[in-house]
């Protein structure tokens, strides 16, 4: 798959030798298709059940929409009355004229209302709508599984929550219009033939004309107009590449070649935006060349009838107004064919996305966890895999009690991450328990249980908003003194007042402007402050300079205080701090005990710490390979 | 008195900004008009078009005016049969050709409008790819990148459409108007000015409405754009927001963006749809007005039907272009916001660039030298980052620099290739100032490996020989192994064909670093620097990649700056800095003797504890 992708990307290599063989800037790959079948069935009731909480609001813009069709039609009909009846040879018909104008000016007052009314409740409606899918995915995201999220890029999930929302939008509102579009064709046929018939069918014979013609022009321009989409989205892609790669393309000296490949792009841009152009523009001549001739056939069929007075002038005047509104609803119809056609795609991610299974859910006689409760964390014979198949975790079993602190142990993959998310119960165990404070988690309400463990990940993850509002988190109670007296017990107290406005100081995207130890500090005092009862931490480590490294390990102390301590350890200070040692390899317990008694027994831990490195993800793998260890490594 | 003279002068001054941004506003119009104008041909077939659909478009009106008219007198006159029928089909003749051809015109101007768009956006766009790829480090350091790439996108997109819909809608709209007028007025004075009197409340009410929007347009951005942000870090940072349980602190801040955004959405509907039927409203109010005077008109014999018929359809034409004239003055001001923000950067200065008569770096020696060299950020004060900085590497010799974060470490790597220059002081190659000699040339012989690797969006093999795209497939399989990366790329299903970057594989931090020191080894630089780059190499891989760099270094100068000790004991000199400044240098042991900062460090990351600790916060 990407052999092919690749050589169509690279450019050829007979071009003077100036493009060189290797070189390509940008790329591009259509990931989604943009446009789905017209019509989904399956998709259009997903969509209304979206719309439903508004079907008052749909019923009353529609109604509205067919009175503003009906007055639009209804106009031309008092014009020619006014011609036809006020004006008789006979004389002049003074209140058949006021007649007209009553009813004209009652016809532009209902066009008024009507198009009002109608506009603001579609508006309205199909906004209504577009944020509530929004919000209905968003919530949706906050309770699929983690695996989910983990295999799902973030701009993926972004694109459907801005992007496919989107189209559903102006789907719904088009979907009205196209309602407003065929009624208004009807009307005028109707019309039309009620008024003449002869002369209607001969006038309606150019539709059928118009109709071909657009049929046989969509799928062409639309390909033309989705080729300069794709190659404008190739030129962007580009672009986006040069800015972010602005550093190593200046290192690497690539300014010439990438200029001359991106103007390839760029001229292919411009060529595929005139040909997608030329198919738009047409149209025009075609619409216009069929309305002249449909003007011409009603100026000598009608004004031959208007000699023989088989219809009256006004009628040939009425008919004049009509041809020139009814090619506009054809028009607006086919476009709104593509409309559907990508709504259809959207709605189609948009519902894939809401039907990921929630697999961690409350028991429906799910019990509160009390914040009374002794803090121990018990994993009994559990055993668990991301996939069944393959278990990450073989019957496990360790208790810590209240109030001690564990350093879970081992080398990469033998699943001391997974451990700790079963303990918040990210994920269901396949065998076994995991029981907090006595209780399997699977019994609790996820809500009370993660307001008694409190995590912090390896990776600082900081919002946008001030060092306060970073802290605080979710504890919206907590007090500004609740807050300092955190940050000061993790020490990060000192470097938040040096910042330009201390608490209030703004961090940048992900707290850029901050080091990555000084974002640990800081989520560790948010950990302080969500104050829980049980303590589960990812430690961070290579990442982290060693003059940060001091200010964590107090942190640490810290936070352990008077809490249950679940500790993925790297460094061999917080290993030592611990009370106990729990060391994993390949998903099972293989030793357990403090500092001292694993010394003692001479195994897998003490070969490790006398290797004598600070963290024991500095420790190469030939090293583990040593004789001595073997016997542990299956 | 004085706070009269105050509040003058305050409105002096505002009114004095008022101008003058409304003449920059000007200015960056005519500028884009130049640019417009310089594509003649297609200028001038665009005009040449609309003036002659325009031409064609009001002869319409006029021949259903006289059908209209032929038929009634043939019914007054009694003349019917063969010869009056006969008689109609001039008009609708003239009337087929007249609507063909306008057809016609109407595409050619609208093609030839939209092409001249289309080629003054293309070069735009060369130009500012040109720019940003060639603009210093110092500009990019402080542009969001993407501000960028919404002008690329955006603001190029409203350069665009300023012709077709800005330029070529005031002519034809003027000569729609002129041309009705003319002929309406000059038809009947009072029927006319009735007619008319739609167009300037309509073209009013378009105008301020749009701007309306335009203003309202740009704060939903704003409020959209918090809102994506609110999204985006709750999924990005999923495991925090689940690890704190905290979904319902989460729902409630999306709620609050989503409807700050919702109610403001609401709000332009609230604008623009009174106003729609407003002016909708007002055309009727003209046609029925029309109407009413034209038929007692009619009645006293003073014009006839085909008059009538003539202004109805004049004022059909003409209700559609006046409804947009908000559109146009909305495709005027954002052509003016738009080529403003464009010109901004094209009109940046680029502050490194070959110095007049700069002459090709000559290579012999291969002898770095930083001679006395300070350096201060533009616009921070003035505070150095790097102070008195003076050290010299041979051809062989591996230097390396450790301190705390913020000690100027990256930034000393950063003036090397000319990233940015110097404020005092030189840096010589071989007895050359950098700064005298081509960028090009310097920057072929230097390559800085940076702290986050950047991955292009193609195939590895691309991404390795990104430097040398004319490179054999063996020197890139050398220079992978070399890096510890080619047994990795041989279990990829694709191998060293899988694209990798933004919308490829996701390669882990380590992964990725050893593929921008495999893409340094391809260019056989002379100075190498290594900016803190095996930071996220696990200390086993680092060690093996650390025997390649060795192998690397021999016959060039190397660079490591690197917070592991590990990966630079072995440097043939070390340097200590801290706050912009070299506290000690020397090998590995001759610093371990000196029992200073280094070796406070090396004891903290060997074996931590704390009386270490003690030692090394004590130190200033």
């Amino acid at each position: 798959m990407a052999k092919g992708h690749a050589s169509e990307l690279e450019t050829e290599p007979n071009d003077e030798g100036r493009r060189p063989p290797r070189a390509v800037v940008g790329s591009h790959r259509i990931e989604e298709e943009m446009f789905g079948r017209a019509f989904d069935k399956n998709i259009i009731r997903r969509i209304w059940a979206f719309a439903r909480p508004y079907r008052a609001m749909v019923v009353i813009s529609v109604a509205a929409l067919l009175i503003f069709i009906g007055t639009q039609l209804l106009i031309p009909l008092i014009i020619r009355y006014a011609i036809d009846h006020a004006m008789t040879p006979a004389g002049v018909d003074r209140s058949a004229l006021l007649t007209a104008a009553g009813a004209f000016a009652l016809a532009i007052l209902g066009n008024f209302g009507a198009s009002y009314t109608q506009e603001t409740v579609v508006g309205k409606m199909a906004l209504n709508v577009l944020f509530d899918i929004r919000r209905a995915m968003f919530g949706h995201l906050q309770k699929v599984s983690l695996s989910f999220m983990d295999k799902t890029e973030v701009g993926r999930l972004m694109s459907r929550l801005q992007g496919d929302v989107n189209s559903i939008h102006e789907f719904l509102e088009t979907s009205v219009y196209s309602v407003g579009d065929i009624a208004l064709l009807f009307g005028i046929v109707f019309v039309m033939l009620w008024l003449d018939f002869r002369l209607g069918l001969m006038t309606l014979s150019v539709l059928p004309a118009l109709l071909i013609i657009r049929i046989v022009w969509l799928p062409r321009a639309r390909e033309a107009f989705m080729a300069a989409r794709e190659t404008n989205s190739v030129v962007n892609g580009a672009l986006a590449e040069a800015i972010h790669g602005v550093r190593t393309v200046q290192s690497m000296d690539r300014q010439q070649v990438n200029f001359i490949l991106y103007d390839d792009k760029a001229h292919a841009d411009l060529r595929a935006h005139l040909i997608a152009a030329r198919y738009a523009q047409v149209m025009v001549p075609i619409v216009d060349g069929l309305t002249g001739l449909a003007m011409a056939v009603v100026i000598v069929a009608g004004g031959s009838m208007v000699m023989n007075a088989r219809i009256d002038v006004g009628v040939l005047v009425a008919y004049l107004f009509y041809i020139q509104r009814f090619f506009d609803p054809i028009r607006s119809l086919t476009l709104q064919y593509s409309v559907m056609q990508r709504a259809m795609a959207s709605g189609r991610r948009l519902t894939d996305v809401l039907d990921v299974k929630i697999e961690v859910q409350d028991k429906p006689d799910a019990r509160v966890l009390s914040p009374e409760m002794d803090g121990s964390v018990e994993f009994r014979d559990v055993t668990f895999g991301y996939n069944p198949n393959q278990p990450v975790l073989r019957n496990i079993s360790f208790r810590v009690n209240p109030g001690e602190t564990v350093a879970l142990v081992g080398p990469t993959g033998s699943g001391k991450s997974s451990a700790m998310a079963l303990v918040h119960r990210f994920y269901d165990v396949q065998r076994g328990q995991v029981l907090i404070g006595g209780h399997d988690v699977r019994d609790l309400t996820q809500e009370s249980l993660g307001r008694q463990i409190a995590m912090v990940l390896q990776e600082p993850f900081l919002f946008t908003g001030t060092v306060f509002e970073n802290i605080r988190y979710h504890k919206t109670e907590a007090t500004r003194d609740k807050v300092i007296e955190a940050a000061k017990a993790v020490g990060a107290h000192h470097f938040i007042m040096s910042l330009p406005n201390g608490y209030e100081a703004r961090l940048g995207e992900r707290g850029g402007n901050l080091s990555l130890g000084q974002r640990q500090l800081i989520s560790f005092a948010r950990a302080l402050v969500a104050d829980a009862k049980i303590l589960v931490l990812d430690e961070a480590t290579a990442n982290i300079d060693s003059y940060s490294e001091m200010l964590i390990q107090n942190a640490l102390r810290k936070l352990l205080e008077g809490r249950t301590g679940l500790v993925i350890a790297h460094r061999l200070a917080t290993i030592r701090g611990a009370d106990r040692i729990i060391v994993l390899q390949n998903g099972q317990v293989i030793e357990t005990g403090n500092h001292d008694k694993l010394m003692a027994m001479g195994g897998l831990y003490s070969k490790l710490y006398n290797l004598n490195y600070a963290s024991f993800d500095d420790i190469a793998e030939e090293k583990l390979d040593t004789p001595a260890l073997a016997g542990f490594r299956t | 008195m004085s706070s009269d003279a105050v509040g003058t002068t305050s409105l002096n001054s505002s009114a004095h900004v008022e101008a003058a941004r409304l003449r920059r506003g000007l200015s960056t119009l005519l500028r884009i008009t130049r640019m417009n104008l310089r594509h003649s041909r297609l200028v001038a077939f665009a005009f040449g078009s609309t003036i002659v659909a325009a031409i064609l478009q009001m002869l319409i009106p006029q021949l259903l005016g006289r059908a209209v008219d032929q038929t009634q007198m043939a019914i007054r006159g009694g003349v019917t049969g063969i010869a009056a029928e006969h008689a109609l089909w001039t008009p609708a003749l003239l009337l087929l050709a007249v609507g063909a051809l306008r057809g016609l015109f109407t595409m050619a101007q609208n093609y030839f409008a939209e092409a001249v768009g289309h080629h003054v956006a293309y070069e735009l766009r060369l130009a500012c790819y040109d720019k940003i790829q060639r603009l210093s480090f110092s500009f990019h350091d402080q542009v969001h990148s993407g501000d960028l790439i919404t002008l690329g996108m955006l603001d190029l997109d409203g350069v665009r459409m300023y012709f077709s819909t800005a330029l070529v809608r005031v002519l034809l709209l003027t000569m729609l108007i002129g041309i009705g007028a003319y002929t309406m007025i000059s038809t009947d004075l009072v029927l006319g000015v009735v007619a008319l009197s739609f167009v300037p409340f309509v073209a009013w009410r378009s105008s301020v409405t749009q701007l309306r929007l335009r203003t309202t347009w740009l704060d939903l951005q704003e409020r959209l754009s918090v809102l994506s942000r609110v999204m985006e870090e709750n999924l990005a940072g999923i495991r925090v927001v689940r690890a704190f349980s905290a979904q319902a602190y989460e729902m409630p801040k999306f709620d609050r963006a989503s409807k700050n955004a919702l109610d403001l959405a609401h709000g332009q509907v609230d604008v623009y749809v009174p106003n729609t039927s407003a002016m909708t409203l007002s055309f009727f109010f003209a046609l029925g007005l029309v109407l009413w005077i034209g038929c007692n008109r009619l009645i006293a014999g003073e014009i006839r039907v085909g008059t009538l018929t003539t202004f109805l359809a004049f004022m059909t034409i003409l209700q559609m272009p006046v409804r947009q004239v908000g559109l146009m003055v909305n495709a005027f001001a954002r052509a003016s916001t738009c080529g403003s923000r464009i010109f901004g950067l094209l009109d940046q200065d680029i502050t490194i660039r070959d110095a007049p008569g700069a002459r090709p770096l000559e290579i012999s020696g291969g002898t770095l030298r930083f001679d006395n060299v300070s350096f201060a950020y533009s616009g921070t004060g003035n505070s150095a980052v790097l102070k008195n900085i003076t050290f010299e590497a041979r051809r062989g010799e591996t230097i390396a620099i450790v301190g705390p974060p913020g000690s100027g470490k990256s930034t000393m790597a950063h003036l090397i290739p000319r990233f940015y220059d110097v404020t005092g002081g030189t840096i010589t190659f071989d007895g050359q100032d950098i700064r005298g000699v081509t960028l090009a040339t310097l920057r072929k012989a230097i390559v800085v490996v940076q702290q986050d690797a950047f991955l292009f969006s193609t195939t590895i093999e691309n991404n390795i020989a990104y430097g040398d795209p004319w490179a054999k497939e063996q020197r890139i399989e050398r220079a992978s192994e070399s890096a510890q990366l080619h047994n990795y790329i041989l279990g990829l299903p694709a191998g060293y064909e899988t694209v990798v970057g933004e919308r490829g594989a996701s390669l882990s931090g380590g992964q990725r670093q050893r593929l921008t020191i495999a893409r340094t080894m391809m260019l056989r630089p002379s100075i190498v620097v290594f900016d803190d780059s095996t930071a996220a190499i696990d200390a086993a891989t680092e060690q093996r990649i650390g025997a390649a760099i060795r192998r690397l270094a021999k016959d060039r100068v190397t660079i490591i700056i690197a917070h592991r000790l590990s990966s630079l004991m072995h440097a043939d000199k070390i340097l200590f800095f801290d706050n912009g400044e070299i506290v000690e240098r020397g090998t590995h042991q001759e610093l371990l003797a000196k029992r200073g900062r280094y070796k406070a460090l090396y004891d903290l990351q060997l074996r931590p504890g704390d009386d270490i600790a003690i030692a090394y916060r004590g130190a200033p």
